[in-house]
């Protein structure tokens, strides 16, 4: 990671859903250390409420990614709380059956929670925001959604059906979306983070050892040098244009 | 014309009325938009996204129930989200016209509102029963929370089925500032945007806060359409730029793109990219500077949109262009069919030329 890039953070306006907890929550508090403006959004208002004061000029937006009815209104106040949006972050995820359980004994609306929240909210909520995003690539920004993935979404793990079957729909559809929207400037990059200590872990192995685990602020900071890189490189496309 | 009644931004049977520059009409369906733009060309677009501006609520000295239709605003920072203009209605809801909506209960400046969870206060009366200013209270993120949850986008009459926001939403909707939807807009999706691409054309955006298009009240009808704040990026202006020197048409997407950009373009001898006003009408004695051609829904005479195509072409054509639309079924309204209508020839008259086009910087 070249730290100098990070400078790039400076000013870029992100929005992260799931940011009260783990990943998310790490990524708002490292984002407004390096000068961005952060948006967050969390199903908790308690929650919300006290993250957005901790974490000073950081924006709390209480609603649910996985309700459609929720999108516009989340699409709405995460762009008037940013004036616009370059980076939207989908990293809010639900786990499916808690504790895990073998696809066979997977409630249907156990699957059904997991796509909501891990596949089709990202798909509503990027939608709603593709103006923004695409508006923002138009004035030459950096404009991307990062999509928080998982290896599960790439390896068979007995248990982790619900979970695994739902990143791996969100990661081809990254990797779709993002063959159709590069011609207009807009980047959708799917991320796996790795095996963090974190909420969502913690729930799908309540005994691992957190110290085998990845802490969510180094996955933070590595998502944070691959936004910057990407904000680099877009930089260096409009000085060449 | 026939109204179209169902929200359906892009029905595969939309059509399109292309009015060229010496008057000759030609009809085509709307899905081959692209190939009435020539490589060169630009299209600019409106990017505002529409805000749910009906607020249901109380008038708290009468205790009535009122809707509030925010109406314009004095700039579109997203921090500047408490004073609006805004016009009130009385009891009742879109299924009633407009036109036979019940007045508000009197107001006065101070009078409190309830609308959902927002507070304001009526700041001013504005010559109008209807017409006030208001102002909410609490942090700008608390103000558009309470809008977001509780405000509805702004109905019709005409529609069988209440809007959602989805419904009025362009494909690239952005900043949620307009107060009615930017409706020429709704040709745009993401295969046409690709198509304008492979085929040359470029595409561009402002944002404007399209206001809304009718209240039902002849007088204040007669005043609309109201001050609307706009913003030109930069990347637009080059865009404009390029497109002059290189000899192509600048291509407005509808009426709010035409109004800022001739706005923007009145303000000094070249254009400018950034914030203003635009409070100008555009009609037939408008010289335009900058927009080269409109694609707009079909308008009726007499309203204000109409008023503003006869800046693009005279009397007699848009009268035939109006019988032809007649003749052919095509639909008007929100979700109705379109024209694309080139500046006459006539009104870039040699004389004027130089002084009529705006360099753009």
């Amino acid at each position: 990671m070249n730290p100098s890039n990070l400078s790039s953070l400076n000013g870029l306006r992100v929005a992260v859903t799931g940011g009260t907890s783990g990943l998310g929550l790490a990524l708002v508090k490292a984002l407004r250390a390096r000068g961005a403006q952060v948006a967050f959004v969390a199903r908790d208002a308690q929650r919300v409420a006290e993250v957005a004061r901790q974490v000073a000029g950081s924006h709390g937006i209480v609603g649910d990614v996985s309700w459609k009815i929720d999108t516009h209104a989340l699409a709405i106040q995460l762009t008037s709380a940013l004036g616009g949006v370059d980076v939207l972050v989908n990293n809010a995820s639900r786990l499916g059956p808690v504790p895990l359980a073998p696809l066979a004994d997977t409630d249907c609306e156990d699957l059904e929670a997991a796509l909501a929240t891990n596949l089709v909210g990202p798909f509503r909520l990027t939608k709603a925001l593709l103006g923004a995003l695409s508006a923002s690539a138009r004035a030459g920004g950096p404009a991307a959604v990062v999509n928080i993935t998982s290896d599960a979404a790439v390896t068979p793990y007995a248990g982790w059906g619900a979970y695994g079957a739902s990143k791996a729909a969100l990661l081809h559809l990254s990797r779709i979306w993002d063959e159709e929207l590069r011609p207009h400037g807009v980047r959708v990059i799917a991320v796996d983070p790795g095996d963090m200590d974190t909420p969502l872990h913690a729930q799908a192995v309540p005994d691992a050892d957190p110290a085998t685990l990845k802490r969510p602020e180094q996955a933070a900071e590595e998502i944070l040098a691959l936004i910057a890189q990407h904000a680099a490189a877009r930089a260096a496309q409009e000085v060449a244009a | 014309m026939k109204a179209a009644i169902v929200p359906r931004q892009r029905p595969r049977d939309a059509k399109l009325l292309v009015v060229d520059a010496a008057g000759r009409l030609e009809h085509a369906p709307r899905a081959l938009l692209a190939e009435y733009l020539a490589p060169g060309d630009l299209l600019v677009a409106n990017d505002a996204a529409t805000m749910p501006a009906s607020l249901h609520g109380l008038h708290l000295p009468t205790r009535q129930v009122i809707e509030v239709r925010l109406a314009g605003r004095r700039s579109l920072a997203v921090d500047d989200v408490r004073e609006f203009t805004a016009v009130v209605f009385g009891a009742g809801d879109h299924r009633t016209r407009t036109e036979d909506r019940a007045a508000p209960p009197p107001m006065q400046p101070g009078d409190a509102l309830a609308l959902g969870p927002l507070r304001a206060t009526v700041l001013r009366t504005l010559d109008h029963p209807r017409l006030i200013a208001l102002r909410f209270e609490g942090t700008p993120d608390a103000i558009w929370a309470g809008i977001a949850r509780h405000g509805k986008p702004i109905q019709y009459a005409h529609l069988d089925e209440p809007l959602a926001l989805w419904d009025v939403w362009t494909q690239v909707a952005a900043l949620p500032v307009a107060f009615e939807p930017p409706s020429a807009g709704f040709v745009l999706d993401w295969a046409l945007l690709s198509a304008l691409k492979r085929h040359g054309v470029g595409f561009a955006t402002l944002t404007h806060a399209a206001g809304i298009s009718s209240t039902g009240d002849a007088s204040l009808d007669a005043r609309l359409p109201f001050d609307e704040p706009y913003h030109l990026p930069a990347s637009t202006v080059q865009a404009i730029a390029r497109t002059h020197a290189a000899g192509g048409r600048v291509v407005a997407l509808g009426t709010t793109v035409t109004r800022a950009l001739e706005h923007a373009a009145s303000r000094g001898p070249v254009l400018r990219a950034g914030s203003g006003i635009a409070d100008q009408r555009i009609g037939a004695q408008t010289r335009l500077r900058v927009v080269d051609a409109i694609i707009s829904g079909t308008h009726e005479p007499g309203t204000s949109h109409y008023e503003l195509l006869r800046a693009f072409a005279g009397d007699p054509v848009l009268r035939r262009a109006s019988n032809a639309l007649e003749r052919h079924g095509y639909r008007t309204h929100e979700f109705g069919d379109s024209v694309l209508i080139e500046r006459a020839e006539a009104s870039a008259c040699d004389g004027c030329n130089a002084e009529a086009s705006v360099m753009a910087v």
